[in-house]
């Protein structure tokens, strides 16, 4: 709906060889990173990552310790990307004892083109809830007006940064309709999420971060293909190289005298373990949690416990 | 397709007065801020001031007149140190204040709508206890002296707010409302904004000469001619100095939070 092509289609959002630590803690240890015009990318990594980190550093309010970040080519402390950028960050509370129009309306202020303050509260699913008090909320309403002060601007570009947060399963897939409806209608957004879920639900990309670092990228087909595995324990006398190189597994090691290993689909797996050992016993079977999907995919000290 | 052209036109001025009504509309509803600024001088006034009229340990002070000058600054001061200390160190403490900086806001508009907030609650104050001291309080003085003596006391919002800012930076949201009250009681007590300085021991006299807010009250009573006789020079000096180093925490806080939020 609205022209957000930059020449050469040129990054609206890009951080380049990003490092950033806090004293003797690194938190992003050199990311290249951009965000195209139009595109819905999310950040998809565990608590701690660096997700926040890589949002502030391309929103101008952290400074890179090496590397550089920028929004829309320029500085992004510069006002003309922030006129440019609607943001919604993980505020504890906002002002209480302002109503909820009000907020929209001063926030609006900022901005040279904003959206009619009417529209703001309809496309956040606000409507009836204009002349509430903040203090009077709930917290999925919440989350909808820091959702509205992001719309407010009619920006190119949405930060959302882990906007369902602390929200149950119904308020979650109720706030996704709204971002799905109203963000994306040709605005680039930078999402961040714990959630593979709700990457999967809003991005047309996920760039998977943990440790301060990109350890995968793709369409959610891909990643999920790739991280909703499965986590196979049992006790068997197969040596861990010969099951390492099974087809679809994807790391295996040793606990104990158990073997744990992962695969994205269990059953072929667990057919291909039992024709060859016949042994095989107390057998087990689970989903793999996002953390776990991150270290199958990158394969990190598993794969190096395996000879193969 | 070309890159959108950026018109960056915005009104400063208009965001500048809506920052302020909207920060004057969210204290308005807040009566924990409402109260001790509006009321506590109000109520005071009545009970030391109005009741204490033809009672002085002297024989005949005037408690309405000198009341009327410490009492007022007594509320700008609370005015300045709770609505910049207070207020800053909750929107900061809640991420409220980072979001803001995402925005194109004008980087001094919070600051500027909160002073602007402040002097005018201190005014409102001022007023509603100067027609107080001319009724009840029976205070008689000619026109140029009332509105003098208002000046002064509004101007006394400068230095506290400076002081609430730096207050702002380094307390937490939870934390800021004891450290000023903490400060800001026993400071008003020694430096005779509640009972005449003149009356007190003379070590609370000493102790005195190192309050900013016992300059700031010998200024406002010099209007009325009830002050010690120093030099208002002084007051007006060290009452400088402490804006000054106010600002040097403030700024110091500011840039220690800038350097410390973490992802």
């Amino acid at each position: 709906m609205k022209p957000t092509i930059e020449k050469d289609g040129q990054p609206v959002a890009e951080l380049r060889r990003a490092v950033k630590r806090y004293g003797s803690v690194t938190a992003l240890a050199g990311i290249d990173f951009a965000v195209r015009p139009g595109e819905v990318v999310a950040l998809l990594g565990p608590n701690g990552a660096g997700k926040t980190t890589a949002v502030q550093l391309l929103l101008g309010l952290l400074r890179p310790s090496a590397g550089e970040a920028r929004l829309f080519g320029r500085d992004p402390r510069s006002p003309g990307a922030r006129m440019r950028t609607g943001t919604m960050l993980q505020v504890a509370k906002v002002p209480e004892t302002l109503k909820v129009k009000e907020h929209v309306h001063l926030i609006s202020s900022y901005y040279p083109h904003p959206l009619p303050g009417a529209e703001v509260i309809a496309a956040a699913g606000l409507a009836g809830l204009e002349d509430r008090l903040f203090g009077k909320l709930s917290g999925g309403q919440r989350q909808r007006v820091l959702f509205a002060l992001a719309l407010c601007g009619n920006p190119d570009l949405l930060f959302l940064d882990e906007p369902t947060v602390g929200l149950d399963v119904e308020s979650r897939r109720a706030f996704w309709s709204v971002i799905g409806e109203k963000a994306a209608q040709g605005r680039s957004v930078l999402l961040t999420t714990h959630y593979l879920e709700e990457a999967d639900a809003l991005a047309d990309r996920i760039v998977l971060i943990t440790g301060g670092r990109i350890v995968a990228e793709g369409t959610p087909a891909e990643i999920k293909a790739r991280a909703a595995g499965r986590k196979v324990r049992c006790r068997t006398s197969l040596p861990l190289e010969q099951i390492a190189a099974l087809a679809g597994v994807h790391g295996a090691r040793r606990d104990g005298e158990l073997t744990e290993l992962l695969a994205v689909d269990a059953d072929p797996v667990i057919r291909d373990l039992l024709s060859r050992d016949s042994g095989l016993s107390a057998l087990e079977v689970r989903g793999a949690d996002l953390e776990e999907a991150f270290l199958a995919l990158t394969g990190s000290e598993e794969k190096e416990e395996v000879a193969a | 397709m070309s890159a959108r052209t950026i018109s960056q036109e915005r009104n400063l001025f208009r965001i500048h007065v809506l920052e302020a009504k909207y920060e004057f509309l969210k204290l308005l509803r807040l009566p924990a801020y409402i109260i001790p600024t509006l009321a506590f001088p109000l109520v005071f006034y009545m009970l030391f001031g109005v009741a204490m009229k033809h009672q002085g340990p002297g024989g005949a002070f005037d408690f309405p007149t000198y009341l009327i000058a410490t009492y007022g600054a007594f509320g700008v001061m609370n005015a300045a140190l709770f609505g910049l200390g207070v207020g800053l160190a909750v929107e900061r403490g809640q991420g409220w204040l980072l979001f803001k900086r995402a925005t194109p806001m004008p980087p001094l508009a919070p600051y500027l709508g909160k002073l602007a907030m402040c002097l005018l609650f201190g005014t409102i104050m001022i007023l509603a206890l100067f027609t107080l001291g001319a009724t009840a309080g029976g205070v008689r003085l000619p026109l140029s002296t009332w509105l003098s003596l208002g000046a002064v006391q509004v101007a006394g919002a400068l230095p506290f707010a400076a002081c609430g800012l730096a207050v702002g930076y380094w307390a937490g949201p939870n934390s800021a409302p004891a450290i000023i009250n903490l400060i800001s009681l026993p400071a008003a007590f020694g430096s005779g904004m509640w009972f005449p300085i003149q009356m007190m021991p003379g070590f609370v006299r000493k102790i005195a000469q190192f309050l900013p807010p016992y300059h700031y009250a010998q200024l406002t009573l010099g209007r009325l001619g009830l002050d010690r006789g120093e030099p208002a020079s002084r007051h007006v000096a060290v009452l400088v100095v402490f804006t000054a180093a106010s600002m040097a925490f403030a700024w110091w806080g500011y840039r220690r939070d800038e350097g410390k939020t973490f992802g």
